[in-house]
């Protein structure tokens, strides 16, 4: 049997199971729909806690640009003082921070799509339990028990297995979102130990991992000095040419401050 | 015919189209048995988009049962695998 079919012949058995709840054919109705509402709840709440998780990787985020900004700006200042060994530091450490950052980043995107698919479901969900509620009151208002049966399975169609879809889709949401709000909490933690600024403690993996990510990294280290010493030759050249701005000045000041401090 | 997307939506489809749907949907069945990735990703995409473009969008406010329901999109083998036996995904 075709995937497709087996697929929607366990929707509606499971469909069929909840139909067998209630004697009374009109309680079954009454109680669906209870059902219907405490699933939109759930999946309300859903969007919530897959919105909340991003901001808080958003946050991360954040953070983390900040640190590897401000590591950049010390490699400059430090090469501005003929330290290249401090500004070779500086920048392995930011390196370190890259891959973390570029993991946030994806994180990020992927709770967005989640919010965005919840949000979906809960609209259509909504429009659903909308008509299912209007189908709902006229079968009451014009009872009879022999045509009940038929009809109520009826409005029973489409909502049932719209409630498993959505059921679903909130359940893999939730999965999802558990297994990222792990890895925030860890990342939450360094944040607020200032592990942070030691970048060693951030690569994980076995040896070889760890020695492929030192080897890249020291070439992007490499690479990034490379840049910043063509870019502080050519300013060099700016300054003899006499066309120094105040901004300049106000790094090598502050750069002698941090050194004194 | 009725084919929902999970996690996506409802499509009626015409019956002249069922063949190559089918053709595809047999496709997936193979690589979900056989555990082929990449066959699976692929035809599982391929016929997705058959229904998504081959099909109507049913009104969202519509209350009908579907002949065919479909995985979501973003579904891995393993999860298909489940999707198939009664325990699996589906809540309730």
């Amino acid at each position: 049997m075709s995937l497709m079919k087996r697929i929607s012949l366990i929707f509606r058995s499971k469909a069929n199971k909840a139909l067998d709840r209630a004697e009374d054919p009109r309680e079954t109705l009454d109680y669906s729909y209870a059902k219907q509402i405490e699933l939109l709840t759930k999946v309300r709440k859903g969007v919530a806690d897959v919105a909340t998780s991003r901001k808080r990787v958003e946050l991360q985020a954040t953070q983390m640009q900040r640190q590897s900004d401000k590591l950049t700006e010390q490699a400059q200042k430090a090469l501005s003082l003929g330290r290249e060994d401090l500004a070779r530091e500086a920048l392995t450490r930011k390196s370190g921070l890259t891959a973390q950052l570029q993991g946030l980043q994806e994180q990020q995107a992927q709770l967005q799509g989640e919010e965005e698919k919840l949000t979906l479901a809960s609209q259509r969900l909504q429009a659903k339990v909308e008509a299912f509620r209007t189908r709902k009151e006229t079968i009451k208002a014009t009872y009879t028990a022999a045509e009940a049966q038929t009809r109520i399975n009826e409005a029973f169609s489409g909502i049932s297995e719209e409630m498993g879809d959505v059921g679903m889709a909130v359940q893999r949401a939730e999965d999802k979102t558990a297994q990222m709000q792990a890895r925030a909490g860890a990342i939450d933690e360094l944040i607020s130990s200032g592990a942070l600024d030691d970048a060693s403690q951030l690569s994980g993996g076995d040896d070889i991992t760890r020695e492929l990510q030192a080897m890249s990294s020291q070439g992007d280290v490499e690479a990034e000095l490379a840049a910043l010493k063509a870019g502080s030759s050519g300013q060099q050249g700016a300054l003899e040419s006499g066309e120094a701005t105040p901004g300049a000045e106000e790094t090598t000041k502050q750069t002698h401050e941090e050194g004194s401090a | 015919m009725i084919v929902r997307i999970l996690a996506e939506g409802q499509w009626e489809v015409s019956d002249d189209q069922l063949d190559a749907l089918n053709r595809l949907d047999d496709e997936v069945e193979a690589a979900v048995e056989s555990g082929d990735e990449a066959t699976f990703a692929r035809s599982m995409a391929a016929l997705l988009d058959a229904v998504r473009t081959g099909g109507t969008p049913l009104p969202v406010d519509a209350l009908k049962d579907s002949d065919l329901i479909l995985p979501p999109a973003d579904a891995t083998l393993e999860e298909v695998r489940d999707l198939l036996t009664d325990e699996g995904l589906i809540p309730g």
